[in-house]
């Protein structure tokens, strides 16, 4: 019975990966076909990828998102590993953890809206810096999680012994903490870059004349149906967030842990 | 030495508000100027009159919560939390015998498992959903899928309804809730199901009155995790609704970029945001509850 | 020590913020002082190696177009996309009217902008081939005599369907609302509001610029009902609904049912139903905020030029106001695409879209989320 039972669970597990990984299977084969019509197998192709060289707005769109997400980055990793550390040690609180991570769970429309009303109040030009601004805002809440449970396996009484061997504390944090939780905070900072290339809905109200990111010139082919090239943006995108997300998965997870905390955290 | 022992523990209490300071000072500024800051801008602009024109006059009204409550909107809103529910329950229904055979999974396959689920999340949104449109097109894959098979005779509307947006939105959000309840499972660890079988309870028996119970709190976080987003998405009804399937999360949008009445759309948000409390606050309940059940029983 | 390390953070901290400082300039309107000062006089002004940044419709222009305009004027144009009016408004409202040079939008939103204060009285001695408009167009109602737009293209709304699909031709916009079975789920209709409650409108004999709430009220019901036998609302793709055959019959403006015919020559016809229709025009407008006028000038003047407007009317196929361009269409384009043939006179008999109002811009805004809901 209960092999009957495991069975039926791996067929479930099955169809779930085919529901999972069809839709981004056809888009890349798509991305291949001759033919302008999605229905349509017209041959073996590269057309659209080398359309895709050709296309200067979408150039423009992923070097401005580049920006934004290395900006945003930056910043959210610093603001973020300071932030983990300090919930860690200083401040021990539900209330504050949870308060602190609503910028993660709150809607992003809201989130948008509520920075695009700011942003006007406050008369501030829109452009690539309020996207980034706006970014960091839940990014740094991602990087704080992702770190902290990173320090949870760490052992403070390293530290102390730092400190004992005459280690001043930036000496100590630089030399043993640092170096201790770094595999915690680059997975972090590849989980920010991740989301702020492909943050949409915060970057749409927040943008300004000519800081179109990848996602808002994606968004605009989408609605306007223009050509297949979409396809093979998408397997690229696909492509490449796969590769980004493997290698923070490597080094997030050394050997023996638990699977607790891969990416998103609870 | 207890003079040395005072003076070392004010040193110490110096230190812990200077490391404080340090620490959590520039990302709590940071959160508090550029997240509660507009979030309260938003509350404020939802008691104020719109412009002619967009923008805010500042002259106090509550007219803006008068008309929240018009039917039309109480509507709106109503399909959204359905559309919520049903997407989150689907994802919940697929979501609990995945993360189920993950965790009963050999260890070595388990991560493997757990990241090829997780995947596709970290890849593009638009994109995604942009498939499902390629996907469910009258001309698209599955019916042409279909009528090859003979199944239908007439392509099937699949796209541009109600089920074109349930099904991008349990897509897109599906990831967020495996994890969670694999969370608890693993947690759980298999010897509680071993106990169960020991006193001669049915395998279906251990999952309903052990195995769900107390992974509870994974359900109910990846409930969070697929509902919340789920509800103010715009989006999703945007692309795969076809204009004719309206969330709240669209006339949110539009009352800020089309119909630039700033307040009212702040009004609409604030429904969400209070929605959002409401089920963090379920949440809440939830896990004090079984806490309660696992410490009030022996070990 | 603990002071060292505050330091240290403190100059990350600030080095970032002068990266985002320097990130942000770098983005917004970086336009020398020194093209505003001739913005209102006659004189000649020096606009190479400025930046112009305009706003327009996605694929509404050749990009030759605005290279050669680079290339002859050494002016370099950042060119941004809206989808729809209501978004490049939204994107002004947010930026309290700010960040762009020229932007294009339909004829009611040049009296909104102007209402608004953002819209610049045009200098027409800079422009002298504003000459070359039709008078028609220099009379529109949302703007009689130009002075805060200049018409870029202009046209009618109407039905653009496929021969081969339906059973009958099209003659009234009665058709969304009285679907027959074979058009059933097989029409689509523009989803933007002032084009949303339009066949309502025409076909119930009310005008196109009504802010009744009766009227409304009641174009708002027969759209409803019109709804339960569409596909879908859609202002961007529905030409390309036609051609894949998802859709049969949409509602259309005129050169996009033409990108359409493009496509299938054969199947795919327009017409303007029996109960009239609108004549819309989208328009260039200058920007009050706007450090780089002349530059803005220039370009509208450039875009007015017989040999360059006949290559955005072959590109876009749709008309100008402007018969020295429309008499350098290559004839042969004409007679594949007939709607460029319709004439300003016979545009003319349709009623212009003007802007509704305060009052009437909420009634429609809601009407059009009662409809979508």
């Amino acid at each position: 019975m209960a092999a009957r039972r495991s069975r039926s669970l791996r067929v479930h597990m099955g169809l779930l990966f085919a529901f999972l990984y069809l839709p981004i299977a056809v888009l890349i084969v798509l991305s291949f076909n001759d033919s302008e019509l999605a229905t349509v197998w017209g041959g073996f192709s590269t057309r659209w990828y080398r359309e895709l060289v050709g296309n200067e707005e979408l150039i423009a769109a992923i070097r401005n998102s580049l920006i934004v997400a290395g900006f945003v980055t930056a910043i959210s990793t610093v603001l973020g590993t300071l932030l983990a550390i300090g919930l860690q040690r200083t401040v021990r609180s539900r209330v504050l953890d949870s308060v602190l991570f609503l910028p993660a769970v709150i809607p992003d429309i809201v989130l948008a809206i509520g920075l695009l009303s700011f942003f006007n109040l406050l008369r501030f030009t829109l452009g690539l810096h309020t996207i980034v601004i706006a970014h960091v805002v839940f990014d740094m809440i991602f990087v704080a999680a992702i770190v902290r449970t990173r320090l949870g396996y760490f052992d403070r009484r390293i530290e102390e012994a730092a400190a004992d061997l005459g280690a001043n504390p930036v000496k100590t944090f630089l030399l043993v903490t640092l170096p201790a939780i770094l595999p915690g905070v680059i997975a972090g900072a590849l989980v920010a870059f991740t989301l702020s290339i492909d943050e949409f809905v915060i970057a749409f109200f927040n943008s300004g004349p000519t800081s179109v990111t990848f996602p808002i010139r994606v968004y605009a082919m989408i609605r306007f149906g223009v050509t297949p090239v979409i396809n093979a943006v998408a397997a690229i995108v696909m492509t490449l967030s796969l590769l980004t997300i493997l290698i923070a998965l490597r080094l997030t997870r050394p050997k023996g842990e638990g699977a607790n905390g891969v990416g998103v955290t609870a | 030495m207890s003079v040395a022992a005072a003076r070392t523990r004010r040193a110490h209490g110096r230190r812990v508000w200077g490391q404080r300071f340090v620490l959590l000072g520039p990302g709590m500024t940071y959160w508090l100027v550029f997240f509660l800051v507009p979030v309260g801008v938003l509350i404020a602009y939802s008691f104020f009159r719109r412009g002619p024109y967009g923008g805010v006059i500042y002259e106090p009204t509550l007219k803006n919560y008068a008309r929240a409550l018009d039917p039309l909107y109480i509507g709106v809103l109503w399909t959204s939390v359905r559309i919520a529910t049903v997407a989150t329950a689907v994802s919940l229904l697929l979501a609990y015998p995945a993360a189920l055979f993950i965790a009963r999974a050999s260890s070595r396959w388990r991560v493997p498992l757990l990241v090829l689920v997780i995947l596709p999340f970290w890849t593009s949104f638009l994109i995604r959903t942009y498939a499902w449109m390629v996907l469910l097109n009258p001309a698209g894959l599955i019916n042409k899928l279909l009528q090859g098979l003979g199944l239908v005779d007439e392509p099937l509307p699949l796209l541009y309804n109600e089920f074109a947006v349930t099904l991008g939105l349990v897509y897109a959000y599906l990831p967020l809730m495996v994890l969670p309840i694999y969370a608890s499972l693993e947690r759980l660890g298999p010897q509680t199901g071993e106990a169960s079988a020991d006193l001669y309870a049915s395998p279906a028996q251990t999952l309903r009155k052990v195995t769900i119970p107390l992974t509870l709190p994974g359900i109910v976080a990846g409930c969070i995790f697929v509902f919340v987003p789920s509800l103010g998405n715009f989006i999703v009804p945007d692309l795969l609704g076809g204009g004719r399937t309206v969330m709240i999360g669209n006339v949110i949008q539009q009352q800020f970029l089309q119909a630039r009445d700033w307040p009212f759309g702040a009004v609409l948000a604030m429904s969400v945001i209070v929605l959002m409390f409401v089920v963090l606050a379920v949440q809440a309940q939830v896990l004090r509850r079984t806490q309660e059940v696992e410490d009030g029983r022996p070990a | 020590m603990r002071d060292r390390f505050f330091v240290r953070l403190l100059a990350i901290v600030a080095v970032a913020g002068l990266v985002l400082a320097a990130c942000g300039s770098d983005d917004g309107g970086e336009t020398p002082p020194a093209a505003d000062d001739g913005a209102d006089t006659a004189e000649p002004v020096d606009i190479s190696g400025t930046t112009l940044t305009v706003s327009n419709w996605d694929a509404y222009m050749p990009k030759s177009v605005i290279k050669d305009f680079e290339e002859e004027t050494g002016v370099t144009v950042e060119y941004a996309i809206h989808t729809t009016n209501e978004d490049i408004m939204g994107k002004l409202t947010g930026a309290n009217g700010t960040g762009f040079d020229l932007v294009f939008v339909s004829g009611p939103f040049v009296q909104a902008l102007t209402n608004l204060g953002w819209a610049a009285e045009i200098d027409h001695s800079q422009i002298p081939n504003i000459a070359n408009l039709d008078a028609e167009a220099t009379e529109l109602p949302f703007d009689p005599g130009n002075v805060h737009s200049v018409p870029y293209t202009w046209g009618t709304t109407g039905i653009c369907y496929r021969s081969d699909l339906v059973s009958e031709t099209p003659s009234s916009w009665e058709v969304f609302n009285q679907a027959p079975a074979d058009l059933q789920d097989k029409m689509t209709m523009l989803g933007t509001d002032r084009w949303l409650l339009q066949p309502a409108l025409l076909s119930l004999g009310y005008s196109v610029n009504t802010t009744d709430a009766a009227q409304i009220d009641e174009a708002k019901q027969w759209t409803i009902a019109a709804k339960e036998n569409l596909l879908a609302f859609d202002d961007t793709t529905f030409y390309s609904k036609l051609v894949s055959g998802e859709a049969s019959l949409v509602q259309a403006w005129d050169g996009w049912c033409e990108y359409g015919r493009a496509e299938d020559p054969k199947n795919i016809e327009f017409v303007i139903p029996d109960e009239g229709s609108d004549l819309w025009s989208d328009t260039m407008v200058v920007l009050e905020s706007s450090e780089n006028k002349a530059a803005a000038y220039a370009f509208i003047d450039y875009i007015l030029r017989p040999e360059v407007g006949k290559q955005i009317v072959e590109f876009t196929l749709y008309k100008m106001p402007n018969a020295d361009v429309m008499a350098a269409v290559d004839p042969a384009i004409v007679k594949d695409f007939p709607t460029l043939a319709i004439s300003p006179a016979e545009l003319f008999e349709q009623e212009t879209q003007t802007d509704l109002g305060e009052e009437g811009t909420i009634l429609w805004a809601e009407a059009a989320t009662e409809i979508k809901a």
